[in-house]
């Protein structure tokens, strides 16, 4: 019986003690009408060696491209280290440390990688993380409308520039709560935030404005200005970032005058591998006089009854399974596993190999650029972009792309999908794993499907 | 120590990254000025402090860890293993069809095994947690009703012995919450329920069995009540091991249904997650799901999205939610098979009944003793509690010092000093009778010496907290300097 170590002997002595004929009968309180007869539809069981064999099968159907697609997912080295340590056992089947004293390792990661998100993000908190950069911007909205008591519009500022699946995430999240997402153009020309669309809402109550940086097409937002503009006009600022990026880009926490109120963004490009879009993990990050506004679990250090230090789940009188109806979100868990493997990532790093891993994806994607406009092919904006870029290739995209698949390179994002008006242009994306030979090869099939 | 208190300026664990800054041109408005604040160590200097951080944590891999409403059983290592193979990790999730197929098959097969173990009509993978199924759940809840025009409708009712999710998640779709009182015997009590339903009910949201340990014996006829006021019924599915393969959800006449995938279906926990909360639906809220979907078109495989299913409840995640946690859930269902599935429920239920019936031989009070238990069940402490003045807290940590995970303390809310206790079926007798002869020796200690259990623990890194100073003044991040 596979997971079921009973032998025969047991399941008698297990039955005499409790008084039951047979295990049958351990159900007699569940009426018999209703009760399942067999589950026809699910296979015979699979021992380890048949699943693997058919596993192994599937896996290798996907595998074997060269890709060059972000759009939200990036591929990036990640340490052997990271992944055999975050699947230790002591990590990898622990629960939420709800008994502290036995979760100490746990809750001082967790405490280790609050720091290390505050240091990276220039902000005051962090939480222990949520489940992903889209669902974390809904709660960053959500939190955004709670902090801003003052502001009775509950009107968000959402620009095109950001990844259209975080709007769309965002909006099944907040629309039951009276809370409008309201779109801001970009600048065709540069692909940022237009700034004479948003100088239309100065002086109006706007609840929040949300600043992602970068921004869907890989361009550099002007994020002082666009946090000026909303210090002026009593507009709190929600900043969704790249994580890897801040590396190199000056932290949410510095921008304008006061700094972003709250941060999100997604942690996969700190240590969590594509996998499919998951599992991730959400940053959510604010000012220290927020806190008490934050959904989530965060840890806090605390003092033992001997006076020693240790760490603690804290604030909880802000969750579901204390205040229930009114807990500051129904959100229990975070993404501990992915955290884990992200803290250890990041320590890995360090200062020095963040940015370098940084700044080595942003001259590979410049390099990607530049033998492009050897063949002809120019960006689509004309802002600055960090280690992603939008292609215009003066053709539909989707066939291109879809010649390049047929050798095996995943040539980029096809931004026809977001807006039928750049159905003629890629999204595409050089980190540190591009080697030369890998441009090169990307610029040959790119040429040839052209 | 914490790690940057291991750092050394100008050390790195340089193998991990390139050596030297690549030139580029970043425009000084947008550099960074400040430090990261990341900690300067070795590889090994790394390796070693999270190996000793590891060794500070109790796991199903090294502990029974009998946390009840959690579903704490063996997490299969072939799970991992296969999850983790290039194929899989190196997947985009923006991969056109063509680079797609093993895994959008894997994804299809899992939603057509999880319809079959829940009797329901539609399956959706993306929620990335139970809370977030939850969410999914009335959401599609709210927009069937909109959708045939029945705006009145304003209310979820919960019974109190429900999840804190619950009634949070029902405000976060904006209804108002009504609680519905237990009776005696741990049942939804079927009069307060008639005399609550009415035009303004969206919905009950019913856990069953549910969280007090037993089976909700008369959920027919609470189907049939909320059915006939136009209400939905919504089944949390935190307690689906407990009747896995022995009744479905969809044959109680659950309309919209959580599965908790890291309990039933033995996906890791992590330390807190990631989980999987995928969504099961009755064929009249098919249009409903939550997107992406997956989708056979003879032999190959599709998503389907904003295009196939319009009136969808909407998007949960940037992608398609925590795809590496399904792929550890199909696994699992594959080595289950057909047999192994009911086997799951039958020896939980079994090894539940039987560390019941041997706790309560010993002494202790079940608080629903003339029930059956379900895969859990609660002991109460209150007499022990007013007689010794040891409390279910003070088990709790006593049993750390045995070896013991502590069961769930103070929840559900209803049953005082209690302990909520799931000992799963990949637990031996041997270690569920170690557990008893614990809490026979915890007992005889609360007579004996008592203050040996009420300052507990003594074995683990830290004595008890102090939380309410920490609450008070919160310390949640370490500074450079101190």
């Amino acid at each position: 019986m596979p997971f079921i170590p009973h032998t025969p002997e047991e399941i008698e002595q297990m039955l005499a003690t409790i008084g039951a004929d047979d295990i049958e009968t351990l159900f007699d309180e569940i009426p018999a009408n209703i009760r399942c007869q067999s589950l026809d539809g699910i296979p015979p069981a699979a021992s380890e060696m048949e699943i693997a064999r058919e596993v192994q099968a599937m896996a290798d159907r996907d595998a074997g491209a060269l890709n060059f697609i972000g759009a939200g997912a990036y591929e990036h080295h990640i340490p052997a280290a990271v992944w055999q340590l975050t699947t230790r056992g002591e990590f990898y089947t622990a629960y939420t440390p709800y008994q502290a004293e036995a979760s100490q390792g746990t809750l001082q990661l967790i405490y280790e990688y609050q720091t290390m998100m505050t240091g990276l993000t220039g902000m005051d908190v962090s939480n222990a993380s949520l489940y992903d950069g889209a669902s974390a911007l809904g709660e960053a909205i959500l939190m955004a409308v709670r902090v801003h008591r003052k502001s009775k519009s509950r009107k968000i500022l959402v620009p095109a520039s950001l990844h259209p699946n975080y709007r769309k995430a965002a909006e099944t999240i907040v629309k039951h709560q009276g809370i409008e997402l309201v779109e801001l153009p970009i600048d065709p020309q540069t692909g940022r935030i237009d700034p004479t669309a948003l100088e239309q809402y100065s002086g109006e109550d706007i609840t929040a404005l949300a600043i992602p940086q970068p921004n869907f097409y890989g361009v550099l937002e002007e994020a002082d200005e666009l946090t000026a503009w909303a210090e002026q006009n009593n507009t709190l600022v929600i900043g969704v970032v790249n994580p890897f990026a801040l590396g190199l880009l000056k932290p949410p926490g510095e921008w304008g005058e006061n700094g972003a109120d709250v941060v999100c963004g997604d942690g996969q490009p700190l240590g969590a591998p594509l996998s499919s879009g998951g599992p991730y993990y959400g940053i959510l990050c604010c000012k220290q006089a927020h806190v008490r506004q934050m959904p989530g679990r965060i840890v806090g250090r605390a003092v033992d009854a001997d006076g020693k230090k240790g760490f603690v789940l804290t604030l909880q009188a802000r969750e579901q399974h204390i205040r229930r109806s009114k807990a500051t979100s129904n959100i229990c868990t975070n993404q501990g596993l992915v955290v884990t493997a992200s803290t250890i990532h990041m320590a890995l790093l360090g200062p020095v190999g963040l940015r370098n891993a940084a700044a080595l994806s942003m001259a590979n994607t410049r390099k990607l650029v530049e033998k492009a406009a050897a063949i002809g092919i120019a960006p689509r904006f004309s802002g600055e972009y960090f280690h992603e870029v939008a292609l215009q290739l003066g053709q539909p995209a989707a066939g291109v792309l879809e010649r390049m698949a047929a050798n095996n390179v995943l040539g980029g994002y096809d931004l026809g999908q977001v807006n039928p008006s750049m159905a003629d242009s890629i999204l595409v994306c050089a980190t540190e794993t591009k080697t030369d030979a890998d441009i090169d090869r990307f610029i040959d099939t790119l040429q040839a499907a052209l | 120590m914490l790690i940057f208190e291991h750092a050394t300026p100008g050390r790195r664990a340089t193998a991990q990254a390139p050596a030297t800054m690549a030139d580029i041109d970043l425009p000084k408005r947008f550099a960074r000025k400040s430090p990261t604040g990341l900690p300067e160590v070795s590889e090994m200097q790394a390796v070693r402090h999270y190996t000793r951080l590891s060794q500070k944590n109790f796991s199903i891999d090294t502990h029974f860890y009998p946390l009840g409403s959690c579903t704490m059983k063996y997490n299969p290592r072939a799970c991992n293993s296969l999850a983790m193979l290039p194929g899989m990790l190196n997947r985009h999730p923006h991969a056109p069809l063509s680079h797609s197929q093993g895994f959008l098959q894997m994804m299809y097969e899992l939603q057509e095994m999880l319809k079959e173990v829940t009797g329901m009509a539609g399956v959706s993978l993306t929620p990335m947690a139970g809370a977030q199924g939850e969410f999914a759940g009335i959401a599609m809840i709210r927009a069937y009703h909109d959708s045939r025009g029945d705006a009145e409708r304003s209310e979820i009712l919960v019974p109190d012995a429900a999840h804190g999710t619950n009634p949070a998640t029902a405000i976060m779709c904006g209804y108002k919450v009504r609680e519905i009182p237990t009776d005696e015997q741990g049942d939804v009590d079927l009069d307060a329920l008639k005399a609550a339903v009415g035009p303004q009910t969206a919905g009950l949201m019913l856990t069953n069995p549910s969280t007090l340990g037993v089976f909700e014996r008369n959920i027919m006829e609470i189907a049939r009540i909320v059915h006939e006021a136009g209400g939905l019924l919504y089944y949390d599915g935190a307690n689906l091991n407990a009747i896995l393969g022995k009744v479905r959800p969809g044959d109680m006449g659950f309309d919209v249904i959580h599965m908790n995938l890291h309990k039933t279906f033995s996906t890791p926990h992590g330390g807190g997650g990631p989980g999987s909360g995928a969504v099961g639906v009755a064929e009249r809220l098919m249009p409903y799901r939550p997107i992406p979907v997956v989708a056979r078109d003879g032999d190959t495989y599709r998503w389907l999205t904003e295009d196939d299913l319009p009136d969808s409840m909407g998007r949960l995640s940037a992608f398609a939610g925590n795809a590496g946690v399904l792929i550890r859930a199909y696994i699992y269902m594959r080595m289950l098979g057909k047999a192994g599935m009911p086997r799951i429920a039958e020896f939980a239920t079994l090894n539940a009944n039987y560390l019941e019936k041997r706790l309560v031989e010993a002494g202790f009070d079940a608080a629903f003793p003339q029930r059956r238990a379900s895969h859990e069940f609660i002991i109460t402490l209150q007499k022990e509690a007013k007689e010794l003045k040891v409390t279910a807290m003070d088990f709790a940590k006593r049993l750390l010092d045995f070896g013991f995970h502590a069961p769930t303390t103070y929840f559900p809310l209803l049953v005082p000093e209690c302990l909520l206790i799931e000992p799963t079926e990949s637990e031996t007798k041997e270690e569920i009778d170690g557990f008893v002869a614990a809490m026979v020796a915890i007992l005889e200690e609360a007579r004996n010496e008592p203050d040996t259990v009420r300052s507990a623990p003594h074995t683990m890194p830290n004595r008890r907290f102090d939380e309410v100073s920490a609450a008070r003044k919160p310390d949640l991040r370490w500074r450079p300097g101190e």
